[in-house]
């Protein structure tokens, strides 16, 4: 390839880069600059966290920080040992019944929670825990994802080391906690990545559940702090916004690779 | 172990995910169809059997045609543009370019950034007299325009956006398949004189084929399933004009509490995606790697 076609296809690259970009640059601008330079662009406009100040007084943040963190954490918690379970279940135990229970476990990977909202809602009313953490969760905790993941990684652990442990007197469970859960450890985090992001940015079934700031998570407590009585100030906004999405952001600068790599690994599966 | 225990202990470690996949997946579908066919509850009258009344009302209900055309549209703009920069982006960043790292960071930022914090920050972008979009239109004297209060402009702003939000996920699939294309192919082709694009044509684009399969389903998905950003930039607005079938159900469903017509829109829903699972499992079952 010629040269000027080198450095043509570079700048081509850079420009898509800068435009991918900018939105966010925009926004950090937005942030961290008194609001009369929101849209003014000064090289010298003084810089200030007054925004975010501002914008933690304005709503229950700290709050809405710690539903967010119980929520995730929860999410989590449930997923990982509900889909250890069943995977080790379908990976290593011919019981009657696995083919089409597998089957069913799937169909979940196409008819998500997040297009069930009108009936979940009407059975979490019936369960009488609307507007509780509880209730954001629950659809998700039994992750079709997940199983499949474990599943997968499972059959790959010979058969061999299941068999010695359980001849040294291991019982079944101590079997999968002691052999499979730590030959599994790199899909556990690659899933762990993907789950805390997904619940973390989670917004509709959460809009839908709570009508309360005790159990509001960041995602629903900033769309209620921006659509409310802020007016339009925009400085405030984008710092709220920037906020709520700062450890996801930070986390994913400082594990670049972990976090790319998991997302692949949790696709291509 | 003797084989009814087998049985017996497979189901026990199976019971926890299955009560629950029970309760929040299949129950709930196939309640979605059983409350399809009863109306609405009022406090005056309770819900009763009304057959396809609820089907009869969608089939006359211009939104309802308005919103699957929307989502027609919606799915189009988004999934042909999003699958070619991926695999632009992937080309660029697993070559020796310049200031790789960066790239790669920049395309793949906003996947870990919450949709609604997206929005929130596009919508600044699209905001009328002063926002970003309006200045640089202004710079070339072009006259105000409100992206996202008119009919013409809000579906395909909405559209930048989820591009914007999807490429970058997208390229890193694409690049773990490019890294696995052997060097030697190229080198190959370059011998036999075959230039980038028809390399690209007739040896990288076949090869990516699996992969190509596999984000288009989860690009469909995406375009049933994604109403964040609707909910924060136009509410469906203007004139139901960017209102996706998700939304619209939501719409139904909690702001006119009509959760028989939200039950039967749900089930259009639940049948489109069940169309492309049957799709994936035809074609894309024996492309994947099952280990």
């Amino acid at each position: 390839m010629s040269k000027a076609a080198r450095t043509l296809e570079t700048g081509a690259a850079w420009l898509l880069g800068i435009l991918w970009a900018l939105p966010l640059a925009y926004a950090l601008w937005t942030a961290f600059h008194p609001a009369q330079f929101s849209t003014h662009f000064v090289l010298r406009a003084p810089l200030t966290l007054e925004n975010f100040a501002k914008a933690w007084d304005a709503a229950p943040f700290a709050r809405y920080f710690v539903n967010t963190v119980l929520l995730v954490t929860m999410i989590l918690a449930a997923q990982l040992v509900l889909c250890t379970l069943a995977a080790y279940a379908f990976a290593r135990f011919s019981f009657r019944g696995r083919e089409v229970a597998f089957l069913l476990v799937l169909v979940q990977l196409m008819i998500m929670p997040d297009v069930l909202i009108v009936e979940n809602y009407r059975t979490m009313s019936r369960l009488g825990i609307l507007d509780t953490l509880g209730a954001i969760g629950l659809p998700y905790m039994a992750s079709a994802f997940g199983i499949f993941l474990l599943r997968q990684t499972f059959k790959t652990v010979p058969k061999e080391l299941d068999e010695a442990a359980r001849v040294e007197g291991a019982s079944m469970l101590e079997v999968l906690w002691k052999v499979y859960v730590p030959l599994a450890r790199p899909v556990y985090i690659a899933y762990a990545l993907v789950s805390i992001s997904y619940h973390w940015n989670n917004f509709l079934w959460p809009l839908i559940v709570t009508n309360s700031v005790n159990s509001r998570p960041l995602t629903v407590g900033l769309q209620v702090f921006s659509s409310g009585d802020q007016g339009v100030d925009w400085s405030i906004i984008t710092a709220a916004t920037l906020m709520t999405s700062a450890p996801l952001l930070v986390g994913f600068l400082l594990f670049q690779r972990q976090f790319v790599q998991s997302f692949m690994r949790a696709g291509i599966r | 172990m003797n084989r009814w225990n087998v049985h017996v202990h497979g189901w026990l470690l199976l019971l926890p995910a299955a009560v629950l996949l029970v309760t929040f997946t299949h129950y709930p579908t196939a309640a979605t169809l059983y409350h399809s066919f009863f109306s609405t509850a009022k406090p005056s009258r309770p819900s009763v059997w009304v057959g396809l009344d609820n089907y009869r009302a969608m089939v006359e209900d211009p939104v309802f045609w308005q919103v699957l055309q929307n989502n027609l549209w919606f799915a189009l703009g988004t999934i042909p543009a999003s699958i070619a920069l991926a695999i632009l982006m992937a080309v660029w960043v697993n070559g020796k370019i310049a200031g790789r790292g960066l790239l790669r960071l920049s395309f793949f930022t906003p996947t870990v950034l919450p949709m609604i914090a997206v929005a929130n920050i596009w919508l600044f972008f699209y905001t009328p007299g002063y926002g970003l979009l309006e200045q640089i239109t202004g710079l070339f004297g072009l006259p105000s325009h409100n992206w996202l209060g008119s009919r013409s402009t809000a579906l395909p702003c909405l559209i930048v956006v989820t591009v914007w939000k999807e490429a970058g996920f997208f390229m890193i699939f694409y690049l773990a398949a490019l890294q696995s294309v052997s060097p030697h192919l190229h080198e190959a082709a370059t011998l036999m004189g075959a230039g980038r694009w028809y390399f690209f044509r007739r040896v990288t684009f076949p090869l990516l084929m699996p992969t190509t399969l596999f984000v288009l389903i989860n690009a469909v998905i995406n375009s049933f399933r994604l109403v964040d950003h609707i909910v924060v930039m136009t509410k469906g607005g203007p004139d139901n004009a960017t209102s996706l079938l998700l939304y619209y159900i939501y719409d139904v469903g909690f702001k006119f509490w009509d959760a028989g017509y939200a039950a039967a829109l749900t089930l259009v829903l639940l049948i489109i995606l069940a169309a492309f699972a049957v799709g994936q499992f035809l074609f894309l079952d024996r492309r994947v790697h099952y280990q």
